[in-house]
Formats: C-alpha cells, sequence, structure tokens
C-alpha cells in the first residue's frame, strides 16, 4: 500500500492571553492511498486542528511549532499561500461539520458546486455548471438540473450535505478531510451520509480521514481507527483491533460509553474527570487522572508506545514488561473474548 | 413580486395622506400668520386672508387643500406672490437632489470599501485608524467639515468656495455630507464582515482555494452587505437634514434653505409641498430598500414573495 499522507511529529500551539496552549502534541499518523482513517476523541482532543493542519488552514493564532506533513511526499508546511490554494479543493478537500452554516446563502448551489472546478480548471461556467449538475445527481439530490439555481435555504439539511460533499468531491480530490460530518444530522440521514461517503470512496478512488466522537460511526465507515486524547493519539489500530482488542484504558472508556445492544446495565457508562487543561499539559500520560488504572510511573513519565501488532499500537504503561495484569472492565473483556476466539494464535496481551 | 409592490405603493399613498393631514393641523397651531407686516391695514388684510381662503374655517381649509393636492395642485406660494409652489419647489430641488444622491453615493460606496478593509486587516493599525476615522466622522457635525473645506478650498484655490453652477461646485458640498453615512456604513460594515469572514462558509470557500481576496470578492462582500440596506433608509433622513446645513454654509440654492424660511414666514402651502416631497421621497426609499434586500439576500425574497 502507498502512503498518501504522512504526520511526522506535529507539534501546535495556540496564542492565547493566558499563554500558548499546546492544542497538538507530538501526532504522527500515515494514510494509505484509498483507505478511512477515523480520528476518534472528545471535544478539544485536536481531531479538527489536525486536518485543518493537513488543509493548511489553521486559525491565524496557531502555531506550528514542529512536525512535518507529507502529502505524496512534499511537506505542506513549506508551501507557499499559493501552492496551498492549488493545492486545497483540488488535491485535498474537506466536508464540514455543519451543513446549515456551510454553505454561502446568497449563492446558488449550482454555483457553489461549480466553483472548485472553475478555480482550478480551465472550464466554462456553463460546462462547470453541467459538471456540477452530474456530481449534484451522484450525491442524491433529485432533479438537479432543475435545482442549480436554487440557494442553500431551499434545501434540508441532509441535502445540504450532500451538496457539501459534492463541492468536496467534484475536482476528485485524493484525501477527503471528513470533519464530523455527521454530527449536526440526525440518525437516519447519518447512516445515509455515511453510505453515500463509501460509494463515493469507491467511485473517486480517494482516501478519507473521518473525525468523529461517534464509535458508532466508526464501525460503519473507517478501515484503521487513530483514538486522541489531550492533543496526543493514545492508541491506533485496525477498526477491528480497536473495537475487539483495544489496550489503552482512555479506550476502554470510550467503548464502555457507547451502547450496545448487549448492555445490560441501565446506565451508560461515562469516563469521570474532564481533560486537562493544556494551557500547562501534565508530566505523565494526560489521562491518569481519570483513569482508574493508573500506576505511579503515569504520573511521572510520558507513556511511549508500545506495538500489539504490525498495525496496533497503544501508549500505556499497562503494556509495559513487568507491569501488573488489571482486572478488564466486564464491556472490554466480552470484546477481548471475542478477539480471543477469533486469532487464537495471537499472544494475550492483557 | 408585482402584487407585493402595488401593496406597498398603496400604504406609501396611505402614509402621506397622513403626514399631509397631521402637518395641516400642526401648522395651524404656529403661532402669527403669513402677512406678519405691520405696515398692513386691516381691511388689507381682511382682503387678503379672504383671497387666500384663509377666513374660513381651518376643516374646510383641510378639506380645499386635501382636493386641491389630489388634482396635483398645490397652490400658491405666500412669501413669493405669483408663484405657484410646485414651480418653487421645481427650480430649486435640483442641487439638492443632485448633492444628496451624490452624498448617498459616495457615503455608502467608500464606507463599504472602508469597512471591508478594518474587517480584513481587524485588530492592525489600518483597523484602528479606520475606527477613528468612523468615530469623528459620525460625532463632529458636518457643518465643521463644510467649514473646513471652505478653507482648504480657499487656501488652495482647487474647488470653488461657494455658490452653484456646475459640477466642481457640488465636490465639496458632496463630500461635507457624506462624511456621517461614510462612517456609519463604515462601522457597520466592519462588524458586519468580521462575523461573516468568521462564518463557516467562508471556511469552506477557502477550502475550495479560494485566495483571501477571492473569498471576499465572491463571498464575504455581499453576506456583509445586508444590514448596510437597512441602514440606508435613516441614512436617507440624515442627509436630507443635514443639507439644510450645508447648502447654507455653501450658499447652494436648494430647497433646504427655502424649507427653514417658509416655516419662519407661515408659507403655508410651501411648508406642506415640502413635507410631502420629503416623505414622499423618504417612502420611496424605504420601498426600494426592501426591494433591493431581495435582490441581496435570497431568503428575503422568497418570503416576500409567498405575501
Amino acid at each position: 500500500m502507498t502512503k498518501i499522507l504522512e504526520v511526522k511529529d506535529l507539534q501546535i500551539d495556540f496564542a492565547t492571553y493566558a499563554g500558548p496552549v499546546h492544542a497538538i502534541r507530538d501526532v504522527s499518523f500515515d494514510l494509505n492511498k484509498g483507505e478511512t482513517l477515523a480520528i476518534v476523541g472528545e471535544s478539544g482532543s485536536g481531531k479538527s486542528v489536525t486536518v485543518r493542519t493537513v488543509m493548511g488552514l489553521l486559525a491565524p493564532n496557531a502555531k506550528i511549532t514542529h512536525g512535518e506533513v507529507l502529502f505524496d511526499g512534499v511537506d505542506i508546511l513549506k508551501k507557499s499561500e499559493k501552492q496551498l490554494n492549488d493545492m486545497r479543493g483540488n488535491d485535498v478537500a474537506m466536508i464540514f461539520q455543519d451543513p446549515m452554516t456551510s454553505l454561502d446563502p446568497t449563492m446558488t448551489i449550482g454555483k457553489q458546486v461549480a466553483e472548485p472546478l472553475i478555480l482550478h480548471n480551465k472550464i466554462s461556467e456553463a460546462d462547470a455548471l453541467k459538471e456540477a449538475e452530474r456530481v449534484l445527481k451522484l450525491v442524491g439530490i433529485k432533479d438537479a438540473g432543475g435545482r442549480l439555481k436554487d440557494y442553500p435555504h431551499q434545501f434540508s439539511g441532509g441535502q445540504r450535505q450532500r451538496i457539501v460533499i459534492a463541492i468536496a468531491i467534484i475536482n476528485h480530490p485524493q484525501i477527503l478531510l471528513a470533519d464530523e460530518p455527521t454530527t449536526a444530522l440526525d440518525v437516519t440521514i447519518q447512516a445515509q451520509i455515511i453510505h453515500l461517503l463509501k460509494e463515493i470512496q469507491s467511485k473517486i478512488d480517494t482516501s478519507i480521514i473521518f473525525i468523529t466522537h461517534d464509535l458508532g460511526v466508526v464501525a460503519g465507515i473507517a478501515d484503521r481507527v487513530a483514538v486522541m486524547y489531550a492533543g496526543k493519539i493514545v492508541e491506533y489500530g485496525t477498526v477491528d483491533e480497536i473495537f475487539y482488542n483495544a489496550q489503552h484504558p482512555y479506550t476502554w472508556g470510550l467503548l464502555e460509553a457507547m451502547p450496545t445492544l448487549e448492555t445490560k446495565s441501565d446506565r451508560l457508562y461515562a469516563i469521570p474527570g474532564t481533560p486537562p487543561d493544556l494551557l500547562d499539559p501534565p508530566k505523565g500520560d494526560a489521562f491518569a487522572p481519570r483513569n482508574p488504572y493508573a500506576m505511579a510511573i503515569d504520573l511521572e513519565q510520558q507513556p511511549p508506545f508500545f506495538k500489539i501488532s504490525p498495525t496496533h499500537s497503544a501508549a500505556t504503561w499497562l503494556l509495559a514488561p513487568g507491569a501488573p495484569k488489571v482486572e478488564l472492565p466486564p464491556e472490554i473483556a466480552r470484546r477481548h473474548a471475542l478477539w480471543a476466539s477469533k486469532h487464537p494464535d495471537e499472544k494475550v496481551v492483557n | 413580486m408585482a402584487k407585493y409592490i402595488l401593496k406597498r405603493i398603496g400604504f406609501l399613498l396611505l402614509t402621506l395622506f397622513l403626514v399631509a393631514s397631521i402637518t395641516f393641523f400642526l401648522m395651524k397651531l404656529l403661532p402669527g400668520t403669513p402677512f406678519n407686516n405691520p405696515k398692513i391695514p386691516a381691511d388689507q388684510l381682511v382682503i387678503l386672508k379672504k383671497q387666500y381662503g384663509l377666513d374660513k374655517p381651518v376643516w374646510m381649509q383641510y378639506i380645499t387643500y386635501m382636493v386641491g393636492i389630489a388634482h396635483g395642485d398645490f397652490g400658491m406660494s405666500y412669501q413669493f406672490p405669483g408663484q405657484t409652489v410646485s414651480g418653487l419647489i421645481a427650480s430649486r430641488i435640483g442641487p439638492s437632489l443632485q448633492i444628496g444622491a451624490q452624498a448617498m453615493v459616495v457615503g455608502t460606496l467608500a464606507g463599504i470599501v472602508l469597512g471591508a478593509i478594518a474587517a480584513i486587516r481587524k485588530n492592525t493599525w489600518v483597523d484602528a485608524t479606520a475606527t477613528i476615522f468612523a468615530i469623528l466622522g459620525r460625532s463632529i457635525p458636518n457643518f465643521v467639515f463644510a467649514a473646513l473645506l471652505q478653507l482648504f478650498a480657499y487656501k488652495t484655490g482647487a474647488f470653488p468656495v461657494a455658490l452653484w453652477g456646475g459640477f466642481s461646485y457640488s465636490i465639496l458640498p458632496t463630500i461635507a455630507l457624506a462624511i456621517a453615512p461614510l462612517a456609519q456604513t463604515a462601522r457597520f460594515m466592519r462588524t458586519e464582515m468580521v462575523d461573516v469572514l468568521s462564518s463557516d462558509y467562508i471556511e469552506l470557500a477557502r477550502s475550495k482555494g479560494e485566495s483571501r481576496w477571492q473569498v471576499v470578492a465572491k463571498h464575504a462582500l455581499r453576506n456583509s452587505m445586508i444590514p448596510i440596506v437597512t441602514i440606508i433608509g435613516p441614512m436617507a433622513v440624515d442627509l436630507m437634514v443635514g443639507s439644510l446645513v450645508v447648502e447654507n454654509i455653501f450658499a447652494i440654492p436648494g430647497i433646504g434653505e427655502q424649507f427653514v424660511k417658509s416655516i419662519t414666514t407661515n408659507d403655508y402651502p410651501v411648508i406642506m409641498g415640502l413635507t410631502i416631497l420629503y416623505s414622499a421621497m423618504l417612502t420611496v426609499i424605504i420601498l426600494i430598500v426592501d426591494i433591493l434586500y431581495g435582490f441581496i439576500d435570497p431568503r428575503i425574497r422568497l418570503s416576500g414573495e409567498a405575501n
């Protein structure tokens, strides 16, 4: 598999009146051609900042203090504004979270969808509108031709998100960044949009980074998952590895908090406490204060990544040689048992 | 749309009727008569009053007047015997309309540009300078600017200092009159544009690969202009009132000066004629603004059609 995107040791600070907020603390990941990587984490964990870095669209007070973002081997952090403009909407495109606010209310949707095409190609407006109509049909807008001259307020939320997707895919980008594209939609529409994204991915052969805080959505779309907490990736692996063989206590917490058909208890689990203040990040593992399995070393030293399989790593001291065996939460134990039954030859880590 | 405009014109005529009626009775409450010259003998005064119909009860005068204007007859001036009110207004409205319209166009356009630049360069010295300029423009009365501009014209000889005689004479009064609307538009534009520039659809436009300036030109300007349309109506009133003073300072034979004079001399038909004219202009501007809304903001266009 060829890597299309490599993010290496990324560190980003945000200048605030209180001082620099260390929003991204040493994030590395890569994206293969044609795959879908889900980045999961709670609000403020740095998911959106990460994809905006790939887009070159960080807020003016953001400062990249370290790292590289290699797209096709070229560091986009070193690109000029002009080169970035050429890349955005052409090689890398983005789908936004809230379809109710992400379309220009005073421009017809035909024009809005055709805009990236006209911007990056030598094409007449009439031809661009024709292509816009084709793409709108592709994303499931009925009577697309008759609706090119309509304005965003004449469409429902789900339809608007389809239009936002049409804008993102019209130039057949190599990377599609989806920043919580289903969060603002109701559940039935969510399923339709996920289905649509998968369909489009197979049609235009693009790689997707899918940001979400909803593990249920991840299961439906991702090939691989990276779990982020407090500006760091704490665990990554294939979707099965994350769902059935998770090793980081934070991932356990997320999985426990997700209701399943097997959930017996009538109260949903919630991870206690709140994320740390990134103005002054903790010395040790940022999750330690909320972690019932935390050990003394968690408060002293940040855990390195421990490899569980070639595709699966987690940054927790529980994986260190000589760490005590812990008793897993019942839901996680159930998932690990399922995993073990399917992978009998693998050594049990926890 | 046509139905909507017709309905609005109906309301417009009703408004004018009410304004005319209220002004008529208020005006009759003014002390004194049009014939204040003490040299006029008493018997002559009776003849004069009879000639102008002022001997009849007020309600009869009102009916006579309203029937007159319904036929387009605004009566004769008292101060200038032999001149019709419409003729008097027609001969003096030109310069007022010209500098008013020029000031409106210059003020709003320059204000939009200034406000947009301030918003794009938010929190820099450019923004600070524009803000200071806008505050000064709003708080210093226009006769101060008018006097300063005259001083400038006098020292440099670049423009005529006063009087009326062609386009070059209109430049300084236009500037003096345009500063207030310019400042107000700039403030509104800056606030709105800062808001618009941080909105999701601007970020989406950037993600399409548009440069900062393309985003401003294609998406931000139009969306930021929606509230500007709202203040055009009140600004037009400001300009009408402002022109009274500015016309005086530049000695422009406009309608503003005439208005003031007609009130001090109890020239009833001229007061009435001008009040109706000003109200008509204002209501027409408000109607135009409401139609403009629809052109700038499609969401409003549709609700207008639904009516």
